[in-house]
């Protein structure tokens, strides 16, 4: 029996003493070539890769960079990694330092203080932060003017409730959603002041389940139009919408997608008929700042230290192409604010104070 | 007796083996290469000193948490709550922490005291229902779980922050930060509770098995009505075990908020730490030093988890069912034990 015993034994030693090698080899292969090349990685915040809106765009982006330069997926090209929890921002960082690659990205407002933490570790290193401003001189800040692309929406939604109750649900209620849903109350106020909005806050950007029981009751409660700036949740406001109008599809119901161009969320089939509960998106061009950034990286021009603000006027953020049921009219209307933002006539709000102060100027 | 010890170590390293068996199936059924894969794992989890000290860092609230769980398990009691009195724990240390400016000496000590009776607070009340009224405990600290999570996320929004969803770091004069573990792990989190929490184990250990109070509690576990006959106060012990068991939750959450973050943020959800500590507890037998051993294997798993999909390019889904089928195993070590017996019946 002692026998036997020591032969497991030996085996599970062997078989840790080879596994351990196995690592290290790789790690090692990895390091080795790839200082010729230029690489770029990101850290997705908790909504994950596959979230169909911030983290996906962002992906998109660096995938699009790595194609245009002959990158490959991996150490040395391009990569991801995926926090499943808000311990894991340093530890994935850390990991992209370690692993050599030229500049990272970390995705989202929650990750800010990671990544200040780990530039200041690691001043050699070229990090970018999205959606939030990090001070250190070798950090690059890409922020999008959220405000006046939800404006837009918000004129869209103005004009094309049937109801005049909308509705706004939200991630987390931090400053940076705060922009969303201020920009949107105004869009709407602006061309509409007899609409209301209801704010409601899901508490996080990963629970679909969360989104699906607040569009629930908002839609039953007459609501006919809801704007959702709540990342992986958003996917349950789009689902409980295709399941009302799978029960009635004449009932009109939409939703307003954001980040991406969300129409290939809202595609529903009733009966052989294919409808869209759709009605537009507010895009936040995520993928073409990171590959703007990457790209400046890359020719040695990288924005360390600096702001860079993706507004309407580099189309930075604005409505989504998809617009098939917008009628021609309200897109004109669109389009006419979206003139008077650029030339400076209207400030958007981008808080709850300034849209105060901004309603109170409508009657 | 002599093998009988040493089957004790072989049997969760087999159940680790088997567990990686089965996940090297499941990786090979994928197209992915399975020694890549565990080599990731093992790098990631101890590759390097960066590595270990963020093993280290993961284990201690695991080791925590495990006492917890296994401290109301060893008197009889089934602690779900662990989860809820950890985030108490974790708002209390990071509210002292921020709110005085004291010496090092007592600010530390009284911002892991304010966590470990937040904690206790949190197991008092499923405590008492027990005790007195007979609500079956796992309900009631279940509900608990989501009353911490909320009521936690709205102090933090109300008073300390303003209107925002993180509290100000704790003061240098109550952080765990070690500027020593920093150096010599290339900048990882590890911070100085991996000390106490090997020393709570200790206290874990000495209260249960070399005092009275502790062979009380364990009758208690045992035999309740035998208790009562020989002259125990059921009660009292049921609502000292919850109290105790919180206390060692509430400082898992120190651990988090004065070491690994220096803060505390508002949470979509929970943070899995204290529903882990279930699993740590079992697989580490409820003994103090089990659970250390068990705690620095979950905390490589998680840790090492990581460093799959970069470097074996195993997608993260794929990785959490080779973790879970790894941990499937070690929890089923019975079956592993009745499997050797038979096997040893046969050599024989």
């Amino acid at each position: 029996m002692k026998k036997r015993i020591g032969l497991v034994l030996s085996v599970l030693f062997a078989a840790g003493t080879l596994l351990s090698a196995c690592g290290q080899a790789g790690n090692n292969a990895g390091g080795g070539n790839q200082k010729d090349t230029f690489s770029v990685a990101m850290v997705t915040d908790v909504g994950g890769i596959d979230d169909k809106s911030f983290n996906q765009s962002a992906w998109e982006g660096l995938q699009k960079f790595g194609k245009d330069n002959g990158l490959e997926k991996g150490r040395g090209g391009y990569d991801y990694l995926q926090s499943s929890s808000d311990a894991d921002y340093a530890t994935n960082l850390n990991k992209l330092v370690r692993s050599d690659f030229d500049l990272i990205f970390g995705i989202g407002y929650l990750m800010g203080d990671a990544v200040k933490e780990v530039a200041k570790q690691n001043p050699k290193k070229h990090f970018a932060i999205v959606d939030t401003v990090v001070d250190e001189p070798n950090v690059a800040s890409i922020t999008f003017k959220e405000h006046e692309g939800s404006f837009l929406v918000g004129v869209v939604a103005g004009l094309m409730t049937k109801t005049n109750k909308i509705g706004f649900v939200g991630g987390m209620e931090i400053p940076l959603i705060e922009k969303f849903e201020s920009g949107f109350r105004a869009g709407v106020k602006a061309v509409n002041p007899k609409a209301t909005v209801e704010v409601q806050y899901a508490g996080a950007f990963d629970q679909a389940d969360k989104g699906k029981a607040i569009a629930s009751s908002m839609y039953a409660s007459g609501i006919d139009i809801i704007y959702h700036a709540a990342g992986a949740t958003g996917n349950g406001v789009f689902s409980e919408a295709k399941d009302l109008k799978k029960k009635d599809p004449n009932r009109e119901i939409w939703v307003i997608g954001v980040d991406k161009d969300q129409a290939p969320e809202g595609e529903v089939k009733v009966g052989g008929k294919t409808y869209n509960v759709t009605l537009t998106s507010m895009v936040k061009r995520v993928d073409v700042a990171v590959y703007d950034t990457a790209k400046r990286a890359k020719e040695g021009d990288f924005p360390g230290g600096k702001t860079i603000e993706y507004g309407l006027p580099e189309n930075g953020v604005g409505i989504a192409p998809t617009q098939d049921n917008i009628p021609e009219n309200v897109l004109k209307t669109v389009d006419e604010w979206k003139q008077k933002i650029i030339k400076g006539e209207v400030k958007v709000p981008t808080n709850r104070k300034e849209y105060e102060q901004f309603a109170a100027t409508i009657k | 007796m002599k093998s009988n010890r040493l089957q004790q170590f072989l049997i969760p390293l087999l159940a680790v083996l088997l567990g990686m068996i089965a996940g090297s199936i499941v990786m090979l059924a994928s197209g992915y290469n399975p020694i890549a894969g565990f080599g990731a794992l093992v790098y990631g989890a101890f590759g390097d000193t960066y590595y270990i000290g963020e093993t280290i860092r993961q284990t201690t609230p695991y080791i925590l948490t495990g006492l917890a769980v296994a401290f109301a398990f060893r008197t009889g009691l089934f602690n779900i709550g662990v989860e809820g009195q950890l985030i108490v724990g974790w708002l209390a240390a990071v509210w002292v922490g921020v709110s005085f400016d004291l010496p090092k000496i007592i600010h530390l000590p009284l911002a892991l005291l304010a966590a470990a009776l937040a904690g206790a607070l949190w197991g008092l009340i499923p405590g008492v229902l027990k005790a007195y009224l007979k609500v079956h405990e796992v309900i009631i600290t279940i509900m608990m779980n989501y009353i911490a999570l909320h009521v936690t996320n709205a102090i933090i929004r109300s008073v300390l922050s303003d209107e925002g969803f993180k509290s100000k770091p704790v003061k240098e004069s109550a952080s765990l930060h070690s500027d020593f573990f920093d150096a010599i792990t290339h900048h990882s989190t590890m911070h100085y509770g991996i000390f106490i929490a090997v020393a709570a184990a200790f206290v874990m250990w000495f209260l249960l098995e070399r005092t009275t109070k502790g062979f009380e509690l364990r009758a208690v576990g045992f035999n309740q009505h035998a208790s009562q006959y020989a002259g125990m106060n059921v009660r009292a012990n049921i609502i000292l075990a919850m109290v105790i068991s919180g206390a060692f939750a509430g400082v898992a959450g120190a651990m988090e908020g004065l070491g690994t973050f220096g803060n505390i943020s508002t949470k979509a959800g929970f943070t899995g730490l204290g529903f882990d500590g279930i699993a740590v507890a079992l697989i580490g037998g409820n003994n103090a030093f089990g659970i250390l051993l068990s705690a620095l294997l979950f905390g490589a798993l998680k840790v090492g988890a990581l460093e799959m999909p970069s470097s074996a390019g195993v997608p993260t889904e794929l990785v959490d069912i080779i973790i879970a089928l790894i941990i499937f195993f070690v929890a089923s070590s019975y079956m592993i034990r009745w499997l050797l017996s038979r096997w040893q019946k046969g050599a024989e």
